[in-house]
């Protein structure tokens, strides 16, 4: 068997407790499922002397549904998000998301917490050190030049977490640990549009839980496109949250991911709320969704299908709800 | 970088087993390389395939996605868990029944699969079974075979009988 590297394994029973062994300890790296890690690790992409595992906080563990919001532990499987029924009911975009993630077997270790946490991804990063060696590495990981735009100052890795786009369609918040204490930030500021830094957290900070609104009236899905139906990650996912008044739209809130090194909340889609869901306003919503990603050549597929496809499933989707809403 | 071990207990196709594990070591490596089960087979170490599949308290999971320490406390069933005196599983003797093997290489992990999925979903179709099975990959490519295997438990038409 390939050798992993060696490491201490901690396991603390608080989130105080975790952050606080993760500010002694410099290299040091959070485990929930390991389902990104791991493999992270064996291929050389992370490097570490610490392991803090996740797994013993009782804190991270649990789903709540109150009156007006669900509270979600970042330390809940994806595979019991899928299946808790005030999920599947009230936010189907949720359920929707944390059961197109990989296969069955991941979701029953795969966490909310790791998955919006995933490492960005792309097709010169996500090799071997053999594969990445031959090709000079790039600016991500040991090397100094992006190999997918080599002029950049900046690397475009993709942000490709499924549940991300849902959470942010439903305006979800997150709470997040530290050694100075907790702090609540809205989802879209959770995340930076960079594939080397993509996360909002501090050195060493925890993402505890995730607090998502209950909007009755509102109905939502997530669509993604992959090459094969299962196991893979999005080529593009989008998540829309849509509320119908008679024949006018009455809220439209759509993200994507993949497509850029954050999970994108799409802008301007303002504009449509209040008029009827026609062909112009189709058009128009195709026209917001292309504007709001930047598919770069992170994945095997390429950019101009990406770039053709994300809109399109886009409309799909909003038309599939608007429908339904009827 | 020194290796540091630590000791584990846990049960393993009911049977108690305590050991020494190295921090960094998969429960894959630890079933195959300390304790002997080959059973449980090495693919692509990283996820994709499946063939590591095992249950753990329960669950089934990628054991090469899954540290040995982490088995401590817990509750293991492999491949050669399933077998009794009495024979093969009904489980295993349908995939055989229905010529659902082929090189074998994927059946220890496309099996507990097929197990969990049977045991947890009483009237489990065929498309749920397809979506259950989806993560466990079979290079010989025999899924229809494996999927009527599957339908002739849930339908009780298998147990053993020859076709
Ligand atoms: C074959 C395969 C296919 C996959 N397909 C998909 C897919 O289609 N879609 C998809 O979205 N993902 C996919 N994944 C990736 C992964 O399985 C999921 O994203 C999963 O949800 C990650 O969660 P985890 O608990 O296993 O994370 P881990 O691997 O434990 O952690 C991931 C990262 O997040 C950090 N982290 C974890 N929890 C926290 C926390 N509470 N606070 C701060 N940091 C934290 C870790 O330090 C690590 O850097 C796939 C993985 C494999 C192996
Ligand atoms: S986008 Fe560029 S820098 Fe980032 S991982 Fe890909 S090749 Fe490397
Ligand atoms: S060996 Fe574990 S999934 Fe392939
Ligand atoms: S029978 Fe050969 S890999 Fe499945």
């Amino acid at each position: 068997m390939p050798v992993m590297p060696d490491f201490e394994l901690l396991r603390p029973d608080s989130a105080e407790a975790a952050v606080a062994l993760h500010a002694s300890r410099p290299a040091s790296r959070y485990l929930a499922g390991g389902t990104d890690l791991l493999p992270n690790l064996r291929r050389g992409l992370a490097d570490t002397a610490t392991v803090i595992d996740l797994g013993g906080i009782a804190e991270l563990a649990g789903i709540r549904v109150d009156a007006d919001r669900v509270h979600i532990g970042a330390g809940t499987t994806l595979a019991a998000l899928a299946a808790h029924p005030g999920i599947a009911a009230e936010l189907p975009a949720l359920a929707q998301a944390a059961l197109a993630v990989a296969g069955p077997t991941h979701r029953e270790s795969a966490t909310l917490g790791g998955n919006l946490c995933l490492d960005t991804r792309c097709r010169y990063y996500n090799q071997s050190t053999p594969w990445r060696e031959a090709n000079h590495y790039c600016m991500k990981l040991e090397g100094d030049v992006c190999r997918v735009a080599p002029k950049s100052k900046r690397c475009y890795a993709a942000f490709s977490g499924d549940v991300a786009p849902a959470l942010l369609a439903l305006d979800a918040e997150v709470d997040i640990v530290g050694t100075n204490g907790r702090r609540t930030l809205a989802l879209a500021e959770f995340y930076h549009d960079d594939g080397m830094r993509w996360l909002a957290l501090d050195r060493g900070e925890l993402l505890a839980a995730v607090r998502v609104p209950l909007a009755p009236g509102w109905s939502s899905g997530y669509e993604k496109l992959r090459i094969r139906g299962a196991i893979d990650f999005p080529l593009s996912g989008v998540a829309v949250a849509l509320a119908r008044d008679g024949e006018r739209l009455a809220g439209l809130r759509i993200a994507c991911t993949g497509v850029s090194s954050r999970p994108e909340r799409i802008e301007g889609l303002d504009a449509l709320v209040g008029q009827p869901l026609d062909d112009a306003a189709l058009a128009q919503l195709e026209k917001l969704v292309l504007r709001g990603i930047q598919a770069m050549e992170t994945t095997t597929a390429s950019v101009p299908y990406r770039r053709k496809a994300t809109p399109i499933l886009a409309r799909r989707l909003v038309t599939r709800l608007w429908t339904e809403a009827a | 970088m020194m290796s540091v071990e630590t000791e584990i207990r846990f049960k393993l196709n009911g049977r108690e087993v305590s050991l020494k594990v190295p921090v960094a070591m998969k429960t894959l490596a630890m079933l195959r390389d300390k304790l002997g089960m080959t059973g449980t087979k090495y693919a692509c170490g990283e996820g994709e395939c499946g063939a590591c599949t095992v249950e753990v308290d329960g669950r089934t999971v990628n054991s090469c996605l899954m540290y040995a320490v982490d088995c401590d406390g817990r509750e293991l069933v492999t491949i050669e868990g399933l077998r009794t005196p009495e024979g093969l599983h009904p489980v295993q003797q349908a995939f055989v029944d229905h010529g659902a093997v082929q090189c074998g290489f994927c059946m220890p992990g496309m099996i507990m699969q097929a197990k969990n999925l049977i045991e947890n979903n009483p009237g489990l179709t065929r498309e749920e079974a397809q979506r259950g099975l989806e993560g466990n990959l079979c290079r010989c490519t025999g899924y229809t075979k494996v999927l009527d295997a599957v339908e002739a438990v849930v339908s009780g038409k298998s147990c053993g009988s020859r076709p």
